[in-house]
């Protein structure tokens, strides 16, 4: 899929998604996600571009070729299900088997609801579900036309937490049994990078970057990438080595040691990136294993306690902005870590990402 | 009581909602869906009939369908008859001064029915004439409904239009209210009084009705 327009939202973006894959779509509210979805669908136009499934083409701006979306084998599960309230469960999931014989459609209904765990709630209008349930119906529906592409538009989106957990593993399960390609949206990137094989970052209705759930959020592209997907430690530097194996680059008056064949050289400006699992604390009893790979001092400034884990901001004197880092809460007690105390940490060398330099204060997202 | 006057009442409000259903239901699509340049020029247009005294419009459309006019002309060459002073005539004006009372309703009822599920429903599969008869027109319903009873009860009681565009011809143009009025000048209160009550009785019955049959439905989509 390859789209490209100026207005009325402006779009330029390539997808390709395999059968057995599921994609997700990351991006930051407005930033065209639900739009190319629809477009897949069928449901809006971009200027240009060209949508093709399964060898079939169903948009090409340039042959003037728009299948509509009942002709478009695309099943869309929508961010608020848009279930027809009038009708029951079962009736909303025939009303996507008009391809079947009138006499197999109630058949064929209850086998799909029963599918998505459904047994027994067939009769019952969406008002009487829950969200859950009204999920699971829209799924239904959206498989029963036996769809090329399965799309997933914020589909945990309406849902509370524990329920969305539930959801998930339905949702792991059923794409495990489904060989179809399968498009999911989502803002959420625990969500993405739980649920995908691939995810692709979209921004301002661009796509910026395509790959594993763990190359984005540790190999950035560029320090905007980096920003969307929450990577957290991104400083600018200079390449001041390039050896085999090594680059090693100026920060802030240290000089860093980083993994990997030489990208840019000597004198380059750049910018590094930095998971807060990169970030290895020193114990103050005894030296740490690897305390001479980039050792770094400073000054907590922030602790925020998330779950099981420390969240933590250090000033290191000169640096523009915090470095974070993340340790159990155990280990940060056991250590007596608290805001203003001394810490050292080692920056790993295999986790230090330099990408092209970007001014860090350009395009932050909201 | 004259029957024949409240015979062609009834046979007058339910051409007018024939004749307003299929029309209002293609206009109120449009404006409810269709964002167009000059849409508030057209709805403030078709909701003039709301606010003109009846007089007034009745006084444009007895010049608009007069002898004199392209469209009287081209009536009366082909049926032989005027337009003004005959039943056409005063079931194109009562289609014209019930506009705002069949459209506005529906237009509301299908702008009540979100996007996504009218999306959701081509994405099923379903053709356009599917969608309108399986979704739009079932969720609408209770609009188009109230649209009917309005449209069909307001046209037995229009008074002001009719006289102007009709006059009061027995069979031909007199309606119950028209009959009312023409009572009334004869100092005859009890017939007048007889026909009043059978109206007010009749539009009370059919309101209720309709409230009933078309409270809104529990629309819950997500």
């Amino acid at each position: 899929m390859r789209l490209a327009q100026r207005a009325p939202i402006p779009l330029d973006a390539t997808l390709h998604c395999a059968p057995g894959e599921t994609h997700a779509l990351v991006g930051p509210s407005g930033s065209g996600k639900t739009t190319i979805l629809r477009c897949i669908a069928g449901l809006h136009g971009a200027r240009e571009g060209r949508i093709a499934c399964d060898g079939a083409v169903w948009y090409d701006a340039a042959a003037r070729i728009d299948v509509p979306p009942q002709a478009r084998s695309a099943g869309l599960v929508f961010q608020h299900y848009a279930l027809f309230p009038h009708l029951s469960a079962q009736a909303n999931v025939e009303a996507a088997l008009g391809h079947l014989p009138v006499r197999d459609r109630a058949a064929r209904a209850i086998a799909l609801l029963a599918r998505v765990h459904l047994t027994g709630l067939e009769a019952r209008k969406p008002a009487q579900l829950s969200g859950g349930q009204q999920q699971r119906v829209a799924v239904a529906r959206a498989l029963a036309r036996d769809p090329q592409v399965l799309l997933l538009d914020e589909p945990f989106a309406a849902v509370d937490r524990v329920t969305r957990q539930k959801l998930y593993r339905e949702l792991t399960a059923l794409r495990r049994s489904l060989a179809l390609p399968i498009v999911l949206v989502t803002h959420d990137l625990d969500e993405a990078a739980m649920l995908s094989d691939r995810m692709t970052i979209l921004h301002r209705g661009r796509t910026l970057q395509t790959g594993t759930p763990r190359e984005l959020m540790t190999r950035p592209a560029d320090p905007l990438v980096a920003r969307l997907v929450d990577m957290k430690n991104v400083f600018e530097a200079r390449v001041v080595t390039a050896a085999p194996g090594t680059t090693g680059v100026a920060w802030n008056g240290t000089l860093l040691e980083v993994a990997g064949v030489p990208r840019f050289a000597v004198g380059a400006r750049v910018c590094f990136g930095l998971p807060v699992t990169g970030v290895l604390l020193h114990r103050r009893d005894r030296p740490s294993r690897g305390e001479h790979e980039n050792p770094v001092d400073g000054t907590v400034a922030e602790c925020l306690e998330i779950g099981e884990d420390m969240h933590m901001g250090m000033r290191v004197d000169g640096a523009p902005a915090l470095l974070w880092l993340k340790v159990p809460v155990h280990v940060a007690q056991r250590n007596r870590i608290a805001a203003g105390e001394t810490i050292r940490v080692s920056l790993l060398a295999d986790a230090l990402h330099l990408m092209p330099w970007r001014d860090l204060a350009r395009d932050v997202p909201a | 009581m004259d029957w024949t006057a409240f015979g062609l009442s009834l046979q007058l409000a339910a051409w007018t909602v024939a004749v307003l259903l299929p029309l209002g239901l293609a206009v109120a699509r449009l404006l409810a869906w269709h964002p167009f340049a000059g849409r508030r020029w057209v709805e403030a247009a078709l909701a003039l009939p709301l606010v003109l005294p009846p007089t007034v419009l009745g006084f444009y459309l007895l010049v608009a369908f007069g002898g004199n006019s392209p469209l009287g002309r081209v009536f009366e060459a082909l049926t032989g008859h005027t337009l003004t002073f005959s039943f056409a005539g005063l079931l194109l004006a009562s289609v014209i001064f019930n506009l705002p009372f069949a459209i506005q309703p529906m237009q509301r009822a299908f702008e009540a029915i979100p996007t996504d599920v009218r999306a959701a429903a081509a994405c099923c599969g379903m053709p356009p004439w599917r969608i309108f008869t399986r979704i739009e027109f079932t969720l609408a319903w209770p609009g188009i409904l109230s649209a009917m009873v309005l449209t069909f009860v307001h046209t037995l009681g229009e008074f002001g239009v009719v006289l102007m565009v009709g006059g009061s011809i027995p069979g031909e143009t007199r309606t119950i209210a028209i009959a009312i009025y023409d009572r009334v000048q004869a100092f005859d209160n009890a017939g007048a009084a007889t026909m009043a009550a059978v109206l007010l009785v009749l539009s009370f019955i059919a309101i209720a009705a309709a409230y009933g049959t078309a409270r809104p439905r529990d629309i819950h989509v997500g």
